[in-house]
């Protein structure tokens, strides 16, 4: 992008080329477009185009490696007999609502712990949010380790504090302890997000109001009940609604911890999708389940939009 | 006074359990890694500390029988590459989105958020089709060429909200004084932008190092693999778990990123707010 001393060519009658270009370049019109292609056309060929071609698997019989033709809905209707997409489907909901709901609560204490006078402030912060920096698919390996049915640490400290009967459950070979293991690693990966989100939007509430409610009498629950949570509606939704999306669609954790497993009583939209459409070949059923991530991703974009970033456009 | 210092005390206390759930794992992970084996399947042992006496065998089996450091390479290789390519896509795209005014501006910055919102476990079946389409099946090139479709929305996003803060004003003296535009912007917003580029690259590396299920789906030989797929794949065998080795590998795995959170710190918490509240 070097751009030297673009107005030599000015004693020329007839502009060369390169002045014309940057006469072009100077123009918000032409200069916008230009800038914007790249990123467009990236998206158009490897997000787009792909999108439409999930729709095409989805009502289409495609296996690896093989013509595919047009079955209209035939893998939908085949995914709602099947027990494995329907627990799936139950699966995703309880997951979300368990793991968003508990990191909604964390996260906002966890903020308002943060947002005290703290002597290792950064430090603090610093552990906090590193289960968020690290790579999901290795910490959640030493998650699987943690709750290894023989060597839990988990379970040796649980008998150690008495709160346990020997064993200890097996954690990723029992049905809802299984979703249990997989919503905590959830919530452990997803709560520092929560939390220094919120922490940002503690910090922008002014201190004024706070001490307006006290002068009026309001204890430290009714400052948080009338001051702090109206005000953090904003951020709350936004935190809500993109958590909620990437919590639908988690893969990773489920992958590495569980493969789905028990039984199929963990699997998401995602896992199921990858297993159906890879393992198995189903190209076209396994498309089929993961366009079910779209509805939510539809719901978010809209309430983003809507209500949230109306200000931005 | 003494009240102030006892409420500071409690709340140190009560962020106790939160910063133990927070790093535990982490801990156990390295303590795990360098622990003798017969210490390590060892019912009766106490799990949280080590007390046969450390050992590396477990970093040395990792290191010389396993292909790790072509994996950490091939790592190295996509995240710098496609956290370079989507920082120039996406900066030049942010301008444009915050800065000029043409045809279908407001329309493409919301096609850009709505990108940003796409999980990547909607897309990869097709995408996998696509990728050995263009010849690139089974190559670490498919997560060069792949990875953007995520990190540019990110950046973008990002940096529409920088470039939103440096004043109109600043850039306009500049081309009343005779820059052109690109002049403007390569001299004057982008230096004064360095912040949010900093931001912007430090998110799309870590990004594009913790990514998995492209990864795990566009690549599979020993030689095309990242480090987060060779770590959780080829150290399981069938149901052998060399979990020593699978530590070692976490913990070694993770370095780059945790190097680079230590003295960017400020910039990790300052760019995850910002990607949600700008």
């Amino acid at each position: 992008m070097a751009i030297g001393s673009v107005g030599v060519a000015t004693a020329v009658p007839r502009p060369s080329f390169r002045a014309r270009l940057s006469e072009l370049l100077d123009r918000e019109n032409w200069l916008g477009p230009i800038f914007v292609s790249p990123a467009l056309i990236l998206l158009l060929l490897l997000v787009a185009y792909p999108f439409c071609m999930a729709l095409y698997f989805s009502v289409s019989n495609a296996f690896i490696g093989r013509p595919s033709n047009f079955v209209g809905i035939r893998n939908f209707v085949r995914l709602w007999e099947s027990d494995a997409f329907r627990q799936t489907f139950q699966n995703a909901f309880v997951f979300c609502g368990a793991a968003v709901g508990a990191k909604i609560v964390l996260g906002i204490s966890l903020a308002l712990l943060l947002n005290q006078q703290l002597w290792f402030k950064r430090m603090i912060r610093g552990a906090v949010l590193l289960p968020w920096v690290i790579p999901t698919a290795l910490s959640t390996l030493g998650w699987s380790w943690m709750f290894n049915s023989l060597y839990s640490v988990v379970n040796w400290t649980g008998l150690a504090l008495g709160i346990m009967d020997p064993p200890g459950p097996n954690w990723l070979g029992q049905k809802y302890y299984a979703m249990t293991a997989v919503v905590i690693v959830n919530i452990w990966r997803g709560l520092p997000f929560f939390a220094i989100t919120i922490l940002a939007g503690l910090v922008a509430i002014p201190k004024e109001l706070y001490e307006a409610a006290e002068a009026d009498g309001a204890g430290p629950i009714a400052r948080f009940w009338y001051v702090t949570l109206p005000l953090l509606k904003g951020v709350l939704a936004i935190v809500v609604l993109f958590s909620t999306i990437f919590t639908f669609s988690e893969f990773n954790i489920v992958y590495v911890l569980t493969h789905g497993g028990p039984m199929n009583s963990t699997h998401l939209f995602a896992t199921l999708a990858r297993q159906v459409g890879l393992e198995t070949g189903r190209i076209g059923e396994g498309a089929a389940i993961s366009l079910y991530l779209f509805p939510a991703l539809m719901i978010v974009v809209w309430a983003q939009l809507r209500f949230v970033r109306k200000q931005a456009y | 006074m003494n009240r102030k210092l006892v409420n500071k005390i409690l709340a140190h206390l009560a962020l106790l359990p939160f910063i133990i759930f927070a790093v535990f794992p982490f801990y156990h992970m390295a303590l795990t890694s360098l622990k003798q084996n017969r210490e390590l399947y060892d019912r009766n042992a106490v799990p949280l500390l080590i007390r046969q006496g450390p050992t590396l065998e477990h970093y040395a089996k990792l290191l010389w029988e396993t292909e790790f450091y072509t994996w950490t390479k091939n790592s190295l290789l996509v995240t710098v590459l496609s956290t370079f390519v989507s920082l120039v896509i996406g900066t030049v795209a942010a301008y444009a989105l915050a800065r000029l005014k043409f045809f279908g501006v407001a329309s493409l910055g919301t096609l850009i958020f709505v990108t940003y919102l796409v999980p990547t476990s909607l897309l990869f079946l097709p995408l996998a089709q696509v990728v050995n389409w263009l010849g690139l099946g089974d190559s670490k090139w498919a997560l060069v060429v792949t990875y953007p479709t995520f990190l540019v929305p990110f950046c973008t996003w990002l940096l529409m909200g920088y470039f939103r803060t440096v004043p109109k004003e600043v850039e306009e003296c500049a081309m009343v004084d005779g820059a052109t535009r690109i002049q403007a912007l390569w001299r004057i917003v982008l230096p004064i932008a360095v912040p949010g580029l900093v931001c912007a690259a430090l998110f799309a590396f870590t990004l594009s190092w913790n990514e998995f299920i492209y990864a795990l789906t566009f690549t599979s030989s020993s030689e095309q693999i990242t480090a987060s797929v060779g770590v959780t794949t080829e150290l399981i065998r069938g149901d052998i778990y060399y979990w020593g080795s699978l530590m070692a590998g976490a913990v070694l795995a993770s370095v780059p990123i945790v190097v680079l959170y230590v003295f960017f710190l400020d910039y990790y918490v300052s760019g995850l707010t910002a990607g949600a509240i700008k």
